[in-house]
């Protein structure tokens, strides 16, 4: 009940979700600070990242050069899926993809530190090795993104511009919330690493293919179980133009918002139970 | 005002570890870290709290600070329960984990203060008046701009304690603020405690194994073993009850038969050293005098008892007792 408290009860509740956002912040600034004081291995690291990712575009440029659709979807399509899975992941990276270090934490006892100060713990985790060279995944992603949609002519109307928007913002929040989740569930096991990363980076490396070369069930478990198809496929339907390999109603191209909300609601009460639960057991 | 700030009533604490017995098979074990602890600090008040390794110590620290959530009891810290408002608690008191600094590695200490000020919503002025006090009192000064990592072990331990009380908490908890450093850091540290209980009154609660922190710093001392508080009172109480012994390690000129001093005991002797034990609870001034007038002497030291063996004095003389008692009956 502890959490509810703090966190639902009017003005004081709204002032310490302000404070909670203003300390993650200041640990933010705090951090890139801290990597700065290495110059040369804070720009070595940062241009790893960056060749790292674009290898993963090599690939698929490669296997173009030897067919001219993947699944029935073009070069300029996938590069779509391709710039949007990395920006959204990228962007939830750097956000809060450094919780899935919370197991390291949780065995050292360090989050015991956190807990004595008077902010929100998941604020201060998340904000916790904030790595600012992990917006290399981004710009990479970022510059294929806009290839793509400069050779895709998408003819924009007001609304694609909104779906093209909510795309981004929604499936920040949904691998966000699968980061969240996942840590999480550091709690309670003993290595949820590897189970985080296959849901996350597996999860983005996935999305930079078209539905359609996948088989049925999976994607159908994108979509009703680990929500990962509402990231950028099913707006990707709609913004190219393309039928839907499920048969999905159309209105489920538009939910993104929707399935962003339920995530996070999902990941919040994960990480409550979880906190909780390290509460009544300890490390 | 309510005296009282820490009540602790039948509070137990336990943990079911599951351990791995055959391919599938688990076993599980109910282990009770705490098992029953009564007590209560009023404020402005400075504990030890001491006991052997294992002994529930850090458990209770942690239940007090709002870390764990109790298996029964009760529990209240100024009046709330630690558990269910930890954030607000936490704004009022200060912790230091000795072993575990929440100091940032690569960053200048005043780049924690910094975020200490921002996480406690400390006002400027009183940042400033607090900062100012604790880098004159543990002279911090010069280390301010100095990255963390290059500090030494006792910089930094003075630094944590800094970080804790800008906020002016109005009770710190302290887990072993001694280990490992230096006689003068030590003598700094204690200092600065003392300093700071007496005009602020703040109430301080520390855990440690040295029993001169305890002897400088607390008037009262509890004593844990098995999740049980065992001893609570005075530092005298509890030599007396564990019949602890310093001891007089003497340097002769030459190599002699064994040194016999009325009031203490040889222990052990190698060479020109001979250790001679004698109780805490005496005072070593006539027996010095006493070896000086009859031995050339080369060096001469006392050491403090050690507190596992006061405490395993301690329990010895109980168990034995007890054993007797049941032999009779």
């Amino acid at each position: 009940m502890a959490e509810t408290r703090s966190f639902v009860g009017g003005g004081a509740a709204r002032w310490d979700v302000v404070h909670a956002v203003r300390c993650y912040g200041h640990i933010v600034r705090m951090w890139i600070r801290a990597a700065l004081a290495y110059p040369a291995s804070f720009w070595m690291t940062m241009a790893g990242n960056l060749a790292a990712s674009g290898m993963d575009f090599v690939v698929i440029v490669v296997m173009f050069l030897h067919t001219h659709a993947l699944g029935g979807w073009s070069l300029p399509q996938v590069a779509f899926l391709y710039g949007t899975s990395g920006v959204t992941l990228g962007l939830a990276d750097i956000f809060v993809g450094s919780m899935d270090q919370l197991g390291v934490r949780v065995r050292e006892g360090s989050v015991d530190t956190v807990l004595v100060r008077p902010v929100p713990a998941l604020a201060q985790i998340a904000g916790d090795r904030f790595a600012l060279r992990r917006i290399g995944r981004v710009l990479q992603s970022g510059a294929v993104l806009t290839w793509s949609l400069l050779r895709l002519d998408l003819s924009w109307t007001p609304l694609k511009v909104l779906v093209f928007a909510s795309l981004v913002l929604c499936g920040t929040v949904i691998f966000g919330s699968v980061f969240v989740g996942g840590s999480a569930c550091h709690f309670f096991m003993a290595d949820a690493a590897e189970v985080q990363n296959s849901f996350t980076y597996g999860g983005a490396t996935m999305l930079q293919y078209p539905p359609t070369i996948y088989a049925r069930d999976i994607v159908r478990g994108t979509v009703f179980g680990v929500p990962l198809a509402f990231v950028n496929w099913l707006p990707a339907l709609y913004l190219l133009g393309r039928d839907d390999p499920l048969g999905l109603p159309s209105w489920f191209r538009f939910a993104s918002p929707l399935a962003a909300l339920l995530c996070a609601t999902a990941a919040g009460l994960l990480w409550r139970t979880g906190l909780r639960s390290y509460r009544s057991t300890g490390s | 005002m309510d005296q009282t700030l820490i009540e602790v009533e039948g509070v137990t604490k336990s943990f079911v570890v599951r351990r791995r017995a055959g391919r599938l098979r688990r076993t599980r074990e109910v282990v009770n870290a705490v098992a029953g602890l009564d007590f209560t600090v009023r404020r402005g008040e400075m504990v030890g709290y001491i006991g052997p390794n294992g002994a529930g110590k850090s458990t209770t620290v942690k239940m007090l600070t709002g870390i764990l959530l109790p298996s029964t009891g009760r529990l209240r810290v100024a009046g709330a329960d630690p558990v269910r408002d930890r954030v607000r608690l936490a704004q009022r008191m200060g912790v230091v984990f000795g072993q575990r600094t929440t100091l940032w590695w690569d960053l200048p200490l005043r780049d924690s203060y910094e975020l200490a000020r921002r996480i406690y919503r400390i006002p400027a002025g009183t940042y400033a008046r607090n900062l100012d006090r604790c880098v004159e009192l543990l002279e911090l000064g010069p280390l301010l701009d100095v990255p963390v990592r290059q500090l030494s072990l006792g910089q930094r331990m003075r630094g944590d304690i800094a970080a804790a009380l800008l906020h002016e908490p109005e009770v710190l908890y302290l887990d072993e603020p001694t280990i490992g450093l230096d006689v003068v850091s030590k003598r700094r540290v204690r200092e600065f405690l003392a300093q700071t209980n007496a005009e602020r009154g703040t109430t301080v609660l520390l855990t440690t194994h040295d029993l001169t922190d305890i002897e400088q710093l607390c008037s009262r001392v509890m004593v844990i073993d098995h999740g049980r508080v065992v001893y609570d009172g005075g530092l005298d109480g509890l030599h007396r009850q564990g019949r602890s012994e310093r001891t007089l390690v003497v340097d002769l000129e030459r190599e002699l038969p064994p040194i016999e001093l009325h009031g203490t005991r040889l222990v052990r002797r190698e060479g020109t050293r001979q250790w001679l034990a004698f109780p805490a609870s005496a005072s070593a001034a006539p027996l010095v005098a006493e070896l000086a007038g009859r031995y050339e002497l080369r060096d001469l030291s006392v050491r403090e008892p050690e507190i596992e063996d006061v405490i395993a004095r301690m329990y010895g003389e109980a168990e034995r007792t007890a054993a007797t008692v049941a032999r009779i009956g």
